[in-house]
């Protein structure tokens, strides 16, 4: 394993500038990608074994080979820069370091997929991000690496930067594509039709996430063998209550132990209780799990219902949390945020709400349990899109791992859970 | 463009600027309704919140019914129908920050400036607000004042940026 390179420069103050990136190695891949065919540049992405890094995990290469060939067809390339599962920090943190490199991932893809425009979708709540990428697209322009006739190859593209407005759902990928047209961040349905075959303004779409795009600069300045070299490193966001939360470049399939350790360990000395290994989308671990290595097939094969490796936001509980109270504000999220299209997640997510407000007030019932139980189950399987499918994980998990704090609750309406209380 | 939250344009309708800036983004897509959501950042930054009238200029310059305008502004969280203040403080109450105590630093917010979630001071400079994770857990507990990123919280950090924002004259920073 080599050396971090992801995040490299992220912390170099000029490494927004261009001449400071091109000084220190940037847009080599974009040069090495132009001199190439388009399939050689996907055949060097899928070799590298790149799987997508904002939460699905599919393969980038045969995403990409999904495209049509035909040149008369317009496509279109859009980056997923919707930040927003819960304890996910590494596309805002390479974004606000490193924008040059999202740029020149994106050039590089586009040229890859034959699309002549691509468009950023950014959260609105990243104007950091948003001030370094608008700066960037401009020195690009300017300096004929984007815009027409880039380098002199003949390829021309140009990159639309558009923000969202506050929606969760967005993230999302058809979602995302209804509000970069214009309309409610809901989802469309799929199959038969992936953004792929029919994506933006119903063309063929490639939609990548932005850590993903950055591992295709540094796979096409690189080359897949170097790449796969490095241990495949991905980004792992780590937060809640260890010494030094961070984004850290980790080894694809490095235990959750050795991630927490490198994050200083658990706060104050305290003990650790349990983690969301991939944001609030992925089923809690308890420590009996703190050796399963952070890898996109290890994780759903541990016994545990949901869990996955998903954004890789760790987001870590010592003995002061109440477990009861992380479910509820979990499913609070997703309450608050469901679309509303689908009527599991819709009014699923407002039942569980009910039952949880009802057992944190001290007015739980001993047939709460598998009240609870039973709106997961019928909110398994059911929904539209993953939002919904994002709830059941965790509370069964809770249900199955803490059910001795949720039965306190109820028998005693108070907390036996020496914690913050942070809860709002 | 200004940034500020004041009352500005025609009778809280746009000004001229303000729809010359939104054919400029019609311009950036193949299709002009792409343009909305960026068009309605436009009239709520001029005018401070997406009054009657903006909604219905939004409507005119991206040629959809205003039913359709508003209806998409509805859904996402960052557009406001209602005036707020100068500055908009959102403080994330998602998991990390839930975690790492936001629920106490909500608390002294409160206390501090005598609005509830959701309210304005009286003097108009602040709105107090929550938001869902923001994505910066590394800084947990976290809120922004306008564009700008605060965390760790302490109770005594709060105090502190309360006074700086409080020293500043006129418009702050505004939440873009």
């Amino acid at each position: 394993m080599g050396e971090p390179f992801l995040l490299k420069y992220v912390n170099e103050p000029d490494q927004g500038d261009l001449e400071a990136y091109v000084s220190r190695g940037g847009y080599e891949g974009l040069r090495r990608g132009l001199s190439m065919a388009p399939e050689a540049v996907i055949d060097e992405v899928d070799k590298s074994g790149l799987r997508g890094r904002g939460g699905a995990g599919f393969p980038t290469g045969r995403k990409w080979k999904f495209i049509p060939k035909d040149p008369a067809v317009t496509k279109y390339l859009v980056v997923n820069a919707d930040e927003g599962e819960p304890g996910t920090f590494k596309d805002r943190t390479l974004m606000e370091g490193d924008p040059h490199r999202l740029i020149e991932g994106i050039i590089i893809g586009s040229f890859a997929i034959g699309a002549r425009q691509a468009f950023i979708y950014l959260r609105r709540e990243f104007p950091g991000a948003r001030d370094a990428l608008t700066k960037a697209i401009a020195q690009a322009r300017a300096t004929h690496y984007l815009g027409r006739n880039i380098l002199r190859t003949g390829y021309d593209l140009e990159i639309v930067l558009a923000t969202g407005a506050g929606a969760y759902m967005a993230g999302e990928e058809t979602a995302l594509l209804e509000s970069l047209e214009g309309r409610r961040a809901m989802p469309r349905l799929k199959p038969p039709f992936y953004p792929a075959v029919k994506g933006l303004y119903m063309q063929p779409t490639a939609v990548n996430n932005v850590e993903t795009l950055y591992h295709v600069a540094w796979i096409l300045a690189k080359g897949h063998e170097w790449y796969k070299a490095q241990g495949t490193p991905i980004l792992v966001s780590v937060s809640g209550h260890v010494e030094r939360p961070g984004v850290y470049e980790v080894p694809l399939g490095t235990t959750i132990r050795s991630i927490i350790d490198l994050a200083g360990g658990i706060r104050r000395g305290r003990k650790f209780k349990a983690c969301f290994p991939g944001g609030s989308s992925s089923a809690i671990l308890t420590e009996a799990y703190l050796d399963t290595p952070l890898d996109y097939d290890a994780l759903p094969k541990v016994d545990v219902p949901g869990t996955m490796l998903g954004s890789a936001g760790v987001i870590v509980m010592d003995e002061t949390a109440c477990m009861v109270e992380i479910i509820a504000r979990t499913v609070e999220f997703y309450r608050d945020e469901s679309c509303g299209k689908c009527t599991p997640c819709r009014e699923g997510t407002v039942w569980l709400g009910q039952v949880f407000d009802r057992m944190l007030h001290g007015q739980g019932r001993p047939q709460d349990l598998d009240l609870l139980s039973g709106i997961a189950k019928g909110m398994t399987g059911t929904c539209f899109c993953p939002l919904g499918e994002s709830v059941p994980p965790s509370l069964n998990a809770s249900l199955r791992f803490f059910r001795h704090e949720y039965e306190h609750h109820i028998k005693t309406g108070t907390c036996d859970v020496k914690g913050d209380r942070g809860r709002p | 463009m200004n940034s500020g939250n004041g009352e500005r344009g025609t009778g809280n309708g746009l000004s001229a600027e303000a729809k010359t800036e939104i054919r400029r983004l019609i311009s950036q897509f193949p299709q002009r309704q792409s343009a909305l959501l960026g068009a309605l950042f436009v009239a709520q930054d001029e005018v401070g919140h997406l009054s009657p009238e903006a909604i219905r200029d939004v409507a005119e310059a991206m040629e959809l019914p205003e039913s359709e305008v508003t209806s998409v502004a509805s859904f996402y969280h960052l557009y406001r129908f209602k005036p707020v203040g100068h500055l908009v403080i959102q403080v994330c109450t998602n998991l990390s920050c839930t975690l790492m105590g936001c629920g106490r630093m909500l608390e002294h917010l409160r206390d501090r400036l005598r609005i509830d979630v959701g309210q304005t001071t009286p003097d108009g400079r602040f709105t107090l607000r929550t938001a869902e994770c923001l994505a910066a857990c590394e800084l947990a507990p976290m809120l922004l004042v306008g564009d700008d990123r605060y965390g760790p919280l302490t109770l005594e950090k709060i105090d502190e940026i309360l006074t700086r924002y409080s020293e500043v004259r006129g418009p702050g920073p505004g939440a873009r």
